[in-house]
C-alpha cells in the first residue's frame, strides 16, 4: 500500500535527535562522590537535614537493597547497570533555600522557561488563561521552587518538596510514606527509599477540593547522576486534586537511571487524578543514550467511595518500565488506568497498570494505546485480580497498539485473576497497522498521506487524550506528533 | 535472600533418585530437567501451575502395563485403536493399524538430532519426558490417505506410578486424519507425562482431540507439538473434567503458508482440581490464519488457568489471529487465572484476543427461572450452551455427542 509504504519510510529516516528538550544547563552543582555505599545515603540524608529516624529508615531499605536482584521479567534488555557508577546527588549550588522566584540561579529559570514551564506565577495572572497551576520544580536532585503556595495555604493545601514535609509535617509522613509502596516492594523502590533526593508531597484536608491543578516538573541536567524522587499525596475524606507531572533531561550519551516512586492515598469519598507527560530523553537514532525509567506509581483508594485516576503520556525513555496501579481497598472505590505510549528509534517500553480489587462493589477501567514506530518494542503488562471478598467487582480493558513498519513489536500481557464468583472482568485487545480503508477514506476527501495518519492516530489515542487536563492535553498531543514525525503531520 | 539455592522438593528428590544411573542417550535430557527442576511460580510459564508446590511426590516409572479395567467414554466409536498402558505400548488391546499407516516402536529417541527440528519447547516438563520414556510410538500416515475412521491412541494408567508416553505422528501431504488422545484411568498418586508431537506436511486436513477423564486424584501433565506445512488445516481440541491436577500445554507452529488452525478448549472443574491450559501459536511464516477458544466452568474451590500466546515473527505478515478465553466461576472458592498475550513483530496483522471472567448473566438465568425452570436447570441449560461453542468445531459428530454427554454427565452431578 503506497501511503503506508511512504509513511515507513519517513519513520525509518526520522531523526530521533529531534528530541528538543535535549540541551543542557551550564551550573556549578555540588555532588555527593560517585557511587553507592551506607555512607552515601548518610551523605544525602545529612544534606537534606533529615531527622535520624528518617536515616534509619534509608539505611534499612538500603541493606535490604543489597541482598534484592534485579527483575528480570519485562520485556526490556540492556547491559548490566553498574549502580557504583553514577552520582546520587547533585544541587545546584546557589540552592539555599530560595525563598522567592528571585533568589532561584535564573540560569535554573531560563532552563524552565526553555522548556515551557510557567514558574512566574504573575505571567499566569496577567495571562487569558483562567485556570493557575501551582508548580513544583525538581532539578537533577532538589526541589529549587514551588509556585503559588501560600494562596494554597489559605485552602488549608500543603504543596511543597517532600524534604520540607519531613521537616514541617513529619506525623504525616510518618504516617504515609511506605504505606502504599512498602519499603521491600521491588528492586528500584527500594534503591528508592535508600537514596531518594526530593519531590513533591501534597495533602489536602477533608472537604476541600483543591483550588488549583499541582504540578511538578523533573529535570534530570547533571551528567551521570541518577534521579531518585519520591512523591506522596494524601487526599482527606471528600477531597480533590489533579495533579500533573512533566519530565524531561539533556542528550546524552550515556544511559541515565531514573527510580522514582509515587505514593497517593485517597480516603473516603476522596478523588485524585494523576496525569503524566513522561519525555525523558529517548537516545538517538541508533538506540545510543537515553533515560532508563523504572518507577513505582502506586495509588491506595484507602476509603470508601473514593477514586484514583491515572493518565500517562509516554514518550520519552530508552526503557521505560513503570505501572501505575491502583489497590481498591474502600467499598465502591474506583480506579482507572488511560495511557498513551509511544515508542520509537530503539525505544523499549514495559508499561501498564495493577487493578487489585479488595473491596465490595470496586470497579476499575483500563485504556491503554500503544504505538510502535521504528526499531521499538512497545509491551502493554496489566495485571487485574479480585479477592475472595470483592464482591461485585467489575473490571473492563481495552487495549489497541498500532504498528508503524516492520521493524518494531507490539505485546499485549495482562493477567486476569479472579477469586470471587460475582467479579466479571472484561479485556480486550487488537494490534493492528492503520487501515487502508481509513487511508483511502481521508485521501480520497483531500488530505495528504502524512495528514490522514496523523488524524487517523489521533483518533486512535483521542479517548486517553480527553482524559488529560487541558494545558497537558494540548503539550501531549504535540508530543506525540513529534515523537512519530515523519509519519504525523 | 534469592542467592540461596532453593531446597529440594521431595518430589525433586525422588526424580533425583530415579534418574541416577540414566541410560546415555536420556542423560542430556535429564540434565535439562536438573537445571531448572520442578518449574515454580516465579517461572513466568508456571506461575500459576506451581508445581513445586503441587506435586507432592512423583512415583517411579511403571515397569510394564497393568490390566486395564476401565471403559473407555469413546468405547462406542466406530475407530482404530492403539492402547498405552502405563506407558506401555499393549499391543493385544490395539487394533492392527489401516492402510496407508504404519506403527512402531523406537527406543532410542532422545537427542538423534529431531530434537533441534522439534517445536517442543525447553519445557522441563518435556525434558522430564524426554528423560524418563523407554520408547516412543512413531505414527506415520502416508500422502494421500484419508481416514475414514479416527484412530484413538488410550493412555490408561492402572495403578499410583509414574508413566512418560512420547508418540510422534508426521502426516504426509494432502492426507487427511483424526487422532484422539484419551487419558483414562489413573488413581490416587498416579503421574502421566506425556508428549504428542505431530509434523503436518502440506496440504493437510488433521483433527485431534485431548480428552481427559482420568480419576480425579490423579496429575496429568500433556505436551502437544504440531507443526504444519502450506495450505492446511489442523484443529485440536481439549477436554477437561478429570485429574486432581492436570496442564495440556500446546505448541503449535505455522511452517508453510496460508493454513490454519483451530484451537479449542473447554473444562469443567470443581472440588480441589487444579487444570491449566497452555498454548503457543508461532506464526512464523506469513498468511496463517488461527482461532483458538478456551471455556472454563469452575465450582466448588477449582483453579482454572489459561495462558495463550500468540507469536507474530518478523515477515509473518498478513497474519490473522484471534484468542478468546471465557470463565463462568460459581463459587466464591474457585479461581480463574486469565493470561493471554500477544507478542508481534510484524505490521501487517489483524490480531486480537479477548477474555472474560464472570458469573452467569442473571438476566438470562431469571428469564429461564421466569419460565418455571428450578435454578439448577437452569444453569445447567446456560453452561451446556456456553461448552458447546467450545465443541462445535468438533468434526466428527459420534465423539461430539459423547462430549456433550460427558458435559451433561458433569451439570446433572452439580445439580443432584
Amino acid at each position: 500500500m503506497v501511503a503506508v509504504k511512504e509513511t515507513v519510510e519517513q519513520v525509518k529516516q526520522l531523526d530521533v535527535d529531534q528530541y528538543k528538550y535535549g540541551f543542557s544547563t551550564e551550573l556549578e552543582v555540588e555532588k555527593a562522590p560517585k557511587g553507592l555505599s551506607e555512607d552515601i545515603v548518610r551523605f544525602i540524608s545529612m544534606k537534606k537535614g533529615e531527622p535520624s529516624w528518617m536515616l534509619d529508615w534509608r539505611l534499612d531499605a538500603f541493606r535490604r537493597w543489597k541482598t534484592m536482584d534485579e527483575p528480570q521479567w519485562a520485556r526490556v534488555h540492556y547491559p548490566k547497570i553498574d549502580f557504583n557508577d553514577s552520582y546520587y546527588y547533585a544541587a545546584p549550588k546557589k540552592n539555599a533555600a530560595p525563598k522567592t522566584l528571585d533568589d532561584v540561579d535564573p540560569a535554573i529559570l531560563e532552563t524552565y522557561k526553555k522548556l515551557g514551564i510557567p514558574l512566574r506565577e504573575q505571567e499566569l495572572l496577567a495571562g487569558v488563561q483562567t485556570s493557575k497551576i501551582a508548580v513544583d520544580a525538581v532539578f537533577d536532585s532538589v526541589s529549587v521552587v514551588t509556585t503559588f503556595k501560600e494562596e494554597l495555604k489559605k485552602a488549608g493545601v500543603i504543596f511543597c518538596s517532600i524534604s520540607e514535609a519531613i521537616k514541617d509535617h513529619p506525623d504525616l509522613v510518618k504516617k504515609y510514606l511506605g504505606s502504599v509502596v512498602p519499603v521491600t516492594d521491588n528492586y528500584y523502590a527500594t534503591l528508592n527509599c535508600a537514596v531518594f533526593t526530593d519531590g513533591s508531597f501534597v495533602y489536602i484536608p477533608e472537604g476541600t477540593r483543591c483550588p488549583m491543578e499541582l504540578s511538578t516538573y523533573f529535570r534530570i541536567n547533571e551528567k551521570n547522576t541518577g534521579q531518585f524522587e519520591r512523591t506522596l499525596i494524601i487526599a482527606e475524606k471528600g477531597s480533590y486534586v489533579s495533579y500533573l507531572e512533566g519530565c524531561t533531561a539533556p542528550q546524552r550519551d550515556e544511559n541515565q537511571l531514573h527510580a522514582a516512586v509515587v505514593e497517593l492515598v485517597a480516603l473516603d469519598d476522596a478523588e485524585i487524578k494523576y496525569s503524566t507527560v513522561q519525555n525523558w530523553y529517548p537516545g538517538d537514532a541508533d538506540g545510543k543514550g537515553g533515560i532508563y525509567n523504572f518507577v513505582t506509581k502506586r495509588g491506595d483508594c484507602r476509603g470508601a467511595n473514593s477514586k484514583i485516576s491515572w493518565t500517562q503520556v509516554e514518550t520519552g525513555s530508552a526503557i521505560t518500565w513503570k505501572y501505575p496501579s491502583c489497590i481498591l481497598r474502600g467499598d465502591n472505590s474506583r480506579g482507572e488506568f488511560y495511557s498513551i505510549a509511544v515508542s520509537n528509534g530503539y525505544q523499549q517500553v514495559d508499561s501498564g497498570t495493577k487493578m487489585i480489587h479488595l473491596g465490595k462493589n470496586t470497579s476499575s477501567r483500563i485504556i491503554s494505546k500503544g504505538i510502535s514506530a521504528g526499531h521499538s518494542q512497545n509491551t502493554y503488562r496489566g495485571q487485574v485480580s479480585a479477592h475472595r471478598k470483592a464482591t461485585n467487582a467489575r473490571n473492563f480493558t481495552n487495549c489497541d497498539s498500532l504498528l508503524i513498519g516492520e521493524t518494531c513489536g507490539a505485546h499485549t500481557v495482562p493477567y486476569l485473576e479472579s477469586k470471587n464468583a460475582s467479579a466479571v472482568f472484561e479485556h480486550e485487545a487488537t494490534t493492528s497497522k492503520i487501515s487502508e480503508d481509513q487511508l483511502f477514506y481521508c485521501r480520497q476527501r483531500g488530505l495528504s498521506a502524512e495528514e490522514a495518519t496523523a488524524l487517523i492516530v489521533n483518533g486512535f489515542v483521542k479517548d486517553v487524550l480527553q482524559q488529560l487536563p487541558m494545558e497537558f492535553a494540548v503539550e501531549a498531543q504535540k508530543l506525540i506528533s513529534i515523537s512519530l514525525e515523519g509519519s504525523v503531520g | 535472600m534469592s542467592n540461596i539455592a532453593p531446597l529440594k522438593t521431595e518430589a525433586e528428590q525422588a526424580l533425583i533418585a530415579q534418574g541416577s544411573g540414566i541410560a546415555p542417550d536420556r542423560k542430556a535430557a535429564f540434565e535439562r530437567f536438573l537445571e531448572s527442576g520442578l518449574p515454580h511460580r516465579r517461572v513466568e510459564a508456571y506461575h500459576y501451575t506451581d508445581l513445586r508446590a503441587l506435586l507432592k511426590n512423583a512415583p517411579p516409572p511403571a515397569k510394564a502395563g497393568g490390566k486395564v479395567s476401565v471403559t473407555s467414554p469413546l468405547a462406542d466409536i466406530d475407530a482404530d485403536i492403539i492402547t498405552i498402558v502405563d506407558g506401555h505400548y499393549e499391543a493385544s488391546l490395539s487394533s492392527t493399524p489401516p492402510k496407508g499407516v504404519t506403527v512402531k516402536m523406537v527406543t532410542t529417541l532422545a537427542d538423534d538430532g529431531s530434537a533441534q527440528k522439534s517445536v517442543l519447547s525447553s519445557d522441563p516438563v518435556i525434558a522430564l519426558n524426554a528423560a524418563f520414556s523407554d520408547s516412543a510410538l512413531d505414527i506415520a500416515i502416508d500422502a494421500k490417505t484419508e481416514l475414514v475412521k479416527p484412530l484413538i491412541i488410550r493412555l490408561v494408567t492402572t495403578a499410583a506410578h509414574a508413566s512418560y508416553p512420547r508418540v510422534r505422528i508426521t502426516v504426509g501431504d494432502h492426507a487427511k486424519a483424526f487422532i484422539v488422545e484419551s487419558h483414562e484411568g489413573g488413581v490416587a498418586g498416579s503421574l502421566i507425562d506425556s508428549v504428542l508431537e505431530v509434523r503436518m506436511g502440506d496440504h493437510v486436513v488433521f483433527d485431534h482431540l485431548r480428552l481427559n477423564v482420568v480419576d480425579h486424584a490423579a496429575t496429568v501433565l500433556t505436551s502437544f507439538g504440531g507443526a504444519m506445512g502450506k495450505e492446511s488445516l489442523c484443529r485440536s481440541h481439549n477436554f477437561i473434567v478429570g485429574g486432581a491436577l492436570s496442564r495440556h500445554q500446546i505448541f503449535f507452529r505455522f511452517e508453510g503458508e496460508q493454513s490454519k488452525a483451530e484451537i479449542s478448549s473447554a473444562s469443567l472443574l470443581n472440588k480441589k482440581q487444579h487444570a491449566d491450559s497452555t498454548l503457543v501459536v508461532d506464526h512464523a511464516v506469513p498468511e496463517c490464519q488461527s482461532r483458538e477458544f478456551f471455556a472454563h466452568v469452575l465450582d466448588d474451590e477449582s483453579t482454572g488457568v489459561f495462558q495463550g500466546k500468540i507469536i507474530v515473527r518478523p515477515g509473518a505478515q498478513q497474519t490473522d489471529g484471534k484468542m478468546m478465553s471465557r470463565a463462568i466461576v460459581l463459587e466464591d472458592g474457585a479461581t480463574m487465572n486469565n493470561k493471554p498475550e500477544l507478542e508481534i513483530f510484524a505490521d501487517d496483522v489483524a490480531c486480537g484476543h479477548g477474555a472474560t471472567v464472570g458469573a452467569l448473566d442473571e438476566d438470562l438465568l431469571f428469564y429461564l427461572r421466569a419460565r418455571g425452570l428450578p435454578k439448577t436447570e437452569a444453569e445447567a441449560l446456560m453452561l451446556q450452551a456456553f461448552v458447546g461453542e467450545a465443541l462445535e468445531s468438533i468434526e466428527h459428530d459420534g465423539i461430539r455427542d459423547v462430549l456433550e454427554a460427558l458435559a451433561e454427565q458433569w451439570l446433572k452431578a452439580r445439580s443432584a
